[in-house]
């Protein structure tokens, strides 16, 4: 097998964006530290990634996520899929902007491969984004009836209070799935500070509840009073 | 939205006797909804099978994940880079330097940092003694599956041997937390080489004997061959990776196809299977610790000079302790680290290394500073499973217990 | 030394075939030295669980070898890993299902206070769903930790008041006599 050495991965940096352009789509450039990247309207994403699969011989689909660019941030969910070619031994990384910042959704692309079905549901649990056309969008990681999705920038790392899983379970021990404590956690630095007071780390702003709503204002209430 | 199951109905099965039948002539059956973990010796963890059984064939498998769920990348986003180096470790928890190594290179691919020859020889020694330990591991719960516990015994012995070595190393038996972003936390120690070419040595005969119980075992073999077949396609089509896709004959090995670490430097051969069923798994695994051995030993051999970390990556790798308590200048530098993490420019990366459960990917968002605004952990155990509803539906429900032990997954690493 | 809870063992040259002793000691000393661990293997712990079984530190030389999957012929769970919310529930079941008298070993950083997965989905301590008997530290416990807490545990079992509730009105209490 050839090795993924310099030559074929700079002939390979041109490759994904001057070919899906020549499919007629409107593939952009994607600034990457790394492996080729294309960014593509939502629409064509799951004819791009066809097109890639068939005539490129990009056949694993090896990821699948999602990121959550800041609350507020427009557009503020993206889609991510990288894909592996066995052949040719190079990776394309295709991005999505989700079209809505509060209802996510992108299309699904289980019907090109089978294995994306388990990384949709995972994104599904863990962002929220909602995959249009999953033959069963359900949460795989989370229970099915938890409230929130985890992964979202303005979800806690500590967590929101919730009920367990089990009813039986809450009723005989008594307990709820509760805040972990961060005593006063997690600390994070300003980064490019000299001033070492500047520098020194602080814990990372989560006093959401004071400054905005929470998402279950009136259940944290009761719980703090 | 769950899964529909048919549950046993006795009423409407007898409704559908047809009318000609006399009852008791023929014998009914009744569809059997069984869940299978998460708490089951067999399925390695807290992996849960949602079956549907008619008779002792499944007609239905719906595998619930999740129990295991810890938050792993949400916790990423909260610390930065070095930070989240113990939390690699508990991802696939039999081959944690693998995952040291894979994090470490991930990140320093977004630094656009190399590290020394010397540091890459080191992260390849552990990096292959965390796979035959890994693989002793899969290979000894494969064996205690289908029912052959001295396999695990066996096995369980050699790990600890390994452990010893890993202690020396990184003061942990398997929480090793070893790499640093840029180098590695310590050098190896004197005589550490000698005694990790030592137990090669003496590791190949007992893994010669340790597969001789497996390999040629008429029980073991009726147990495996033939059954979970897996084919090249579908292995493809659901991303399957490591020695899973290389059982189905599919040589894709990034240590060949796209090295890191300088594994382009090592002759290593890379073994697929015929026909992708449970016993050519278990084949490619025992061949691939052979491998293993053999790069450690070229590694030992041309083990070198020089410094063990990235010296100019001033931002970024923390000085040895030694260097912190007699110099102002690493003082100040190891002070910044400790508190700011390591300084990374804003962009993206996706780093995949071969771990021995598969292909080990990090997605790295970063928009500069010392905490990545994503990290997506690409986990091989969890596509290497997402192809069991499919494998699994037609088969003996005793089956499920072998293409389990086969798979050979971690639930840290499935569920993050 | 005699004191009250100085068990009187068997010395065949004094007594000949005969032992005379307390119900609570021979009650103990039998559930001391074969206590069945059900093994609640969730994440890391569980390799070191294992490796406690395993000829190096061998498990069996404490008569805890015999690990039973079926909580229902287990006597001491050990609860090996990060308890998640989502596991917590099957977690209790399991130990409800276990035949009194039952004992809990919290193994590890997690199952004793979630350690280092300060998160959204995990349990922060086992000890909220199930009372738990000895806390091991460490992230995994050495096994000769596990070991040690096994010690303790069976120093605590040997003190436990065996036959109290067969001579008294009270119900025995759920779970853990004590």
């Amino acid at each position: 097998m050839a090795s993924g050495n310099e030559s074929t991965s700079t002939t390979a940096t041109e490759l994904p964006l001057a070919f899906l352009r020549g499919k007629g789509l409107a593939a952009t450039e994607r600034a990457s530290s790394d492996h080729p990247a294309v960014d593509v309207p939502l629409g064509e994403v799951v004819v791009a990634l066809g097109h890639l699969k068939s005539e490129q011989g990009f056949d694993m689909l090896m990821d699948l996520t999602a990121i959550d660019w800041a609350e507020g941030a427009s557009p503020r969910f993206t889609v991510v899929y990288h894909l592996y070619s066995t052949t040719r031994n190079v990776y394309v990384r295709v991005a999505a902007n989700c079209a809505s910042d509060t209802e996510p959704s992108a299309p699904s692309v289980v019907s090109l491969w089978p294995g994306a079905n388990w990384h949709e549901r995972e994104c599904f649990d863990l962002m929220g984004v909602k995959f249009v056309g999953h033959p069963d969008l359900r949460r795989i990681l989370m229970w099915d009836e938890y409230p929130y999705h985890p992964l979202r920038k303005d979800f806690p790392l500590a967590g929101i209070e919730t009920a367990l899983p089990d009813a039986d379970v809450t009723a005989e021990t008594g307990t709820r799935v509760l805040s972990a404590p961060m005593a006063g956690g997690p600390f994070v630095a300003t980064s490019g500070e000299i001033n070492l007071t500047e520098a020194e780390p602080r814990a990372k702003d989560e006093s959401w509840a004071d400054r905005r709503p929470r998402p279950d204002q009136e259940g944290l209430k009761q719980v703090r009073e | 939205m769950a899964t529909e199951f048919s549950f046993p109905d006795s009423a409407a099965k007898a409704a559908k006797v047809p009318a000609g039948l006399v009852e008791g002539t023929e014998f009914q059956t009744e569809k059997m909804s069984l869940s299978m973990g998460p708490s089951h010796p067999s399925t390695h963890g807290v992996l849960r099978l949602q079956m549907e059984l008619d008779g002792e064939i499944l007609t239905k498998c719906d595998p619930v994940l999740g129990y295991l769920h810890r938050g792993d990348e949400k916790i990423a986003e909260n610390m930065t880079y070095n930070q989240f180096v113990p939390y690699t470790d508990r991802l696939d928890y039999l081959a944690p330097l693998a995952n040291n190594m894979a994090y470490a290179i991930a990140v320093e691919r977004l630094a656009k940092l190399e590290v020394p020859a010397r540091c890459q020889a080191i992260r390849v020694i552990t990096a292959e003694m965390a796979r035959i330990s890994a693989h002793l591991m899969g290979l000894g719960a494969f064996g205690l599956d289908v029912g052959a516990w001295s396999v695990l015994l066996y096995s369980l012995h050699e790990r600890e041997k390994l452990y010893k070595l890993f202690e020396e190393l990184t003061g942990a038996r398997f929480t090793t937390s070893y790499t640093r972003i840029g180098g590695v936390t310590r050098d190896v120690p004197e005589g550490w080489l000698g005694r990790v070419n030592a137990f090669c040595d003496q590791f190949l005969p007992i893994l010669e004997e340790t597969l001789t119980l497996l390999t040629r075992n008429k029980i073991f073999m009726d147990r495996t061959v033939g059954i979970g077949v897996i084919s090249k396609a579908d292995a493809l089509a659901y991303g399957l990776t490591g020695p899973n896709l290389r059982g189905s004959g599919v040589p894709l090995d990034l240590r060949k196809d796209k090295p890191y670490s300088g594994y382009e430097q090592y002759e290593f051969d890379v073994p697929v299977g015929s026909k992708g069923d449970c016993y050519d798994r278990y084949l490619v695994r025992g061949e691939e610790m052979r491998q293993s051995v053999r790069i450690i030993k070229q590694v030992i051999a041309k083990f070198p000079d020089g410094p063990w970390y990235a010296t100019d990556a001033k931002r970024i790798f923390a000085p040895p302790k030694d260097k912190v308590l007699t110099s102002m200048e690493e003082l100040i530098q190891n002070f910044m680290i400790v508190t700011e993490g390591p300084q990374m420019p804003p962009g993206e990366v996706y780093f995949e290394a071969e771990n021995p459960k598969g292909i080990l990917g990090f997605y790295v968002v970063s928009k500069g500073g010392g905490v990545p605004w994503r990290l997506k952990i690409r986990s091989p155990s969890f596509c290497n499973l997402s192809i069991l509803p499919k494998i699994c539906t037609g088969c003996l429900i005793s089956d499920v217990v072998s293409i389990l032990g086969s798979l050979d997954f971690v639930m840290g690493e499935c569920d993050r | 030394m005699v004191t009250a809870n100085t068990e009187l063992g068997y010395n065949s040259k004094v007594e000949g075939d005969v032992v005379v002793t307390r119900a609570d000691a021979v009650i103990n000393w039998i559930r001391t030295n074969s206590m069945w661990p059900m093994p609640m293997g969730l994440a890391c712990c569980a390799i070191e669980l294992m490796a406690v079984g395993g000829a190096r530190f061998d498990i069996a030389r404490f008569g805890a070898e015999v690990m039973r999957f079926s909580p229902r012929q287990a006597d001491c769970m050990i609860v090996a890993g990060t308890v998640t919310y989502k596991m917590a529930a099957h977690l209790r079941r399991i130990y409800d299902q276990m035949c009194a008298p039952k004992w809990v070993i919290a193994m590890g950083a997690c199952a004793s206070t979630g350690g280092m997965y300060r998160s959204y989905a995990t349990l922060q301590g086992v000890d909220r769903i199930v009372p738990v008997d000895v806390y091991v530290s460490g992230c995994p416990p050495r096994p000769e930790a596990l070991l040690d807490a096994l010690i303790k545990l069976q120093n605590k079992v040997k003190r436990e008041p065996a036959t109290h509730h067969l001579f008294s009105s009270d119900a025995p209490p759920h779970g853990v006599q004590s």
